[in-house]
């Protein structure tokens, strides 16, 4: 530190550097990287450790036997982890689910979000206000949106059933929670509820960045509100749209607190998720290997769902 | 509405479209003001809900009827909560671990953020990649492998271990934060600093650090917030009451075999929320540009 501090401050040190431009330059080089490495050495070895440590331990259990209730069952397990995904009779219904609420849930929310998105960028008073109230939902605790609507939902005290009875419309002795369908309704509703404002925080910070000239341009054209809409904003919001469906997708598609406190996959297995499919192999069953493979499915899986989002982006933009 | 506006002659066509569009103006206005008052209901509605629920009385709530006003109100909800169930305990363990892991956050992710936008450290795309990649890890894979290593490292059911555990929320985003930000600070400022004949440590502790106060405490509202919120590793590595989150502790809260007490969870609900709602109600702006700066990259 003190060489460093000596060749910048002493006068004349440019002109011995010009002299001599391999030492001096180069020694300053390392000194900086060395600063460099030793500053970022902390985040790469917590990241490192606690996700690549648990990645590799992942794949390494899911090829043996390990499982704590087991303990006599250990060693080289080949495929029998994998091969158990495809004849449990959970795995595949859980991917199901979890597919078919990935793509509603961040339909919905897209949907939603866009439109709030855009209400939310045209002036208006109190829209400060507006704003905060409309992302309260998505900072609170995914916790405290899974109990306030199972408590909305619950089929004597709740307010849907309340809702639903002083209108005399059908459903209103519904037990929610109880039946397949019902039960997604519920969770999906829960869900868009806290995620929609993420979508539309995103959205909204893609739209300020739209100059306001272009719409002025193409008012002078006799360009229709939707027209504009169609051709102006969506083409420009394209990169914020793609950043909020990647985050959106993979959340989505590795749900879990949300079922757990709701329905924890029931009635039955009927809510079964991936995640909570894991969560239970992992610390129910004890059951590392299978939970393992489990794991390595969803790496998988998250890898191609980036990939798929990534190349769709890169093709439309060079298209 | 076109079915009624007179025929017109040419030199009034420049004044038509003003007039059509004076109703139908309103009626747009009108429309995106009662759409404004959908979102604003459907957002703060089930919150309405969860406060009146929290404060019926047991007997309201026993009798296993809704209504939008309590009959009576009561704070028994919040009473009960803080003496019998003692949630004084969960949210205590919440604020430890939240405030330990924004602490902890800030302060790497401002090292490693300077040395990604100040130093020339080789490899830094594969560097900020990782990162990003890092952020969208699957959380769940992450319990199995880390459940085995805390249990031999002996900390399960732990501070620490949900702390580490909790690094995965809230670091990637402050990285890539605190790096877009540092790379804002004008160099001429730390030249100047150096040439005066400060150390690169005394210009990092006396010139940048307090320029990049404003976004490391941006990065800090994030990591709590984030934090705050994990449900996934307190239920994995938590096993004993004493050492439960707020949010673990609200699942189990309220719990009896023949009933759910709403006003119980409810009053829990409430309170967690609180510290969240004010975040959000005094540093809008810092959480969404903070949020924003991470994600477009």
């Amino acid at each position: 530190m003190t060489v460093h501090q000596e060749t910048i401050s002493r006068p004349g040190s440019r002109g011995t550097r010009a002299g001599r431009p391999g030492r001096g330059a180069t020694s300053l080089v390392a000194q900086d990287r060395r600063f460099g490495y030793t500053l970022i050495f902390p985040v790469l070895l917590v990241l490192l450790a606690i996700t690549a440590y648990p990645l590799v331990y992942n794949v390494w259990n899911s090829f043996h036997h390990d499982n704590l209730s087991l303990p006599f069952l250990t060693g080289f397990a080949g495929f029998a982890n994998y091969k158990e995904l495809f004849t449990d009779n959970q795995f595949v219904p859980a991917l199901v689910h979890t597919v078919g609420f990935t793509i509603v849930s961040v339909a919905v929310e897209t949907l939603v979000g866009l439109a709030l998105a855009v209400a939310l960028n045209k002036p208006f008073r109190g829209r400060g206000i507006v704003r905060a109230a409309v992302f309260i939902p998505w900072a609170v605790p995914t916790v405290v949106s899974a109990e306030l609507w199972r408590s909305m939902f619950d089929p004597q005290q709740g307010f849907v059933n309340y809702l639903l009875t002083e209108l005399h419309l059908p459903l209103a002795h519904t037990t929610w929670l109880d039946g397949q369908w019902t039960a997604w309704a519920a969770i999906l509703i829960a869900d868009a509820w806290r995620n929609t404002p993420f979508m539309a925080i995103v959205l909204l910070a893609g739209l300020q960045v739209i100059p306001a000239d272009i719409y002025e341009a193409a008012r002078i054209d006799g360009a229709s509100a939707w027209r504009q809409f169609t051709r102006l904003t969506l083409p420009l919001l394209k990169p914020a749209l793609m950043v909020a469906l990647i985050f959106r997708t993979l959340q989505s598609f590795l749900v879990f607190d949300v079922v757990y406190i709701m329905t924890s996959g029931g009635p039955g297995t009927s809510t079964n998720v991936l995640a909570y499919l894991n969560w239970k192999a992992f610390l129910v069953q004890t059951d590392f290997g299978y939970g393992g493979a489990i794991s390595v499915a969803l790496v998988i899986f998250a890898l191609v769902i980036a990939a798929v989002y990534t190349r769709a982006f890169r093709v439309e933009q060079t298209a | 509405m076109t079915a009624t506006t007179p025929p017109v002659t040419a030199p009034a066509a420049t004044w038509r479209p003003a007039r059509r569009r004076g109703p139908r103006r309103a009626a747009a206005r009108s429309g995106f003001y009662v759409l404004i008052a959908v979102f604003v209901i459907a957002s703060l509605f089930p919150f309405y809900w969860i406060v009146i629920t929290s404060l019926k009385t047991q007997q309201e709530i026993n009798a296993g009827t809704s209504s939008l006003l309590p009959s009576h109100i009561t704070w028994s909800s919040y009473v009960t909560d803080f003496t019998q169930s003692d949630f004084i305990r969960p949210l205590l363990n919440s604020a430890i671990i939240s405030i330990a892991t924004t602490i902890v956050t800030v302060i790497i992710a401002a090292m490693a953020g300077y040395a990604l936008s100040r130093t020339q450290i080789r490899g830094k795309p594969v560097i900020l990649g990782f990162i990003l990649v890092a952020n969208f890890f699957p959380i769940i894979a992450m319990v199995g492998p880390l459940f085995i290593a805390y249990r031999k490292l002996g900390l399960l059911n732990s501070y620490p271990a949900l702390v580490i555990s909790c690094l995965i929320y809230t670091l990637p985003l402050a990285t890539w934060l605190l790096a877009s930000y540092f790379s804002q600070i004008p160099r001429s400022l730390e030249e100047a600093a150096m040439v005066d004949g400060g150390t690169r440590l005394q210009t990092l502790r006396k010139v940048i650090i307090p320029v990049a106060l404003p976004g490391m405490f941006t990065a800090a509202i994030l990591s709590f917030m984030l934090t705050w919120n994990d449900f996934t590793f307190a239920l994995s590595f938590m096993s004993t009451p004493n050492m439960f989150t707020a949010p673990l502790a609200i699942v189990d809260l309220g719990q009896s075999q023949y009933q759910t007490f709403y006003n119980l969870i409810d009053a829990a609900v409430v309170i967690i929320s609180i510290p969240i709602a004010l975040l959000v109600i005094f540093a809008q702006r810092r959480i969404v540009s903070g949020l924003t700066a991470g994600s477009f990259r």
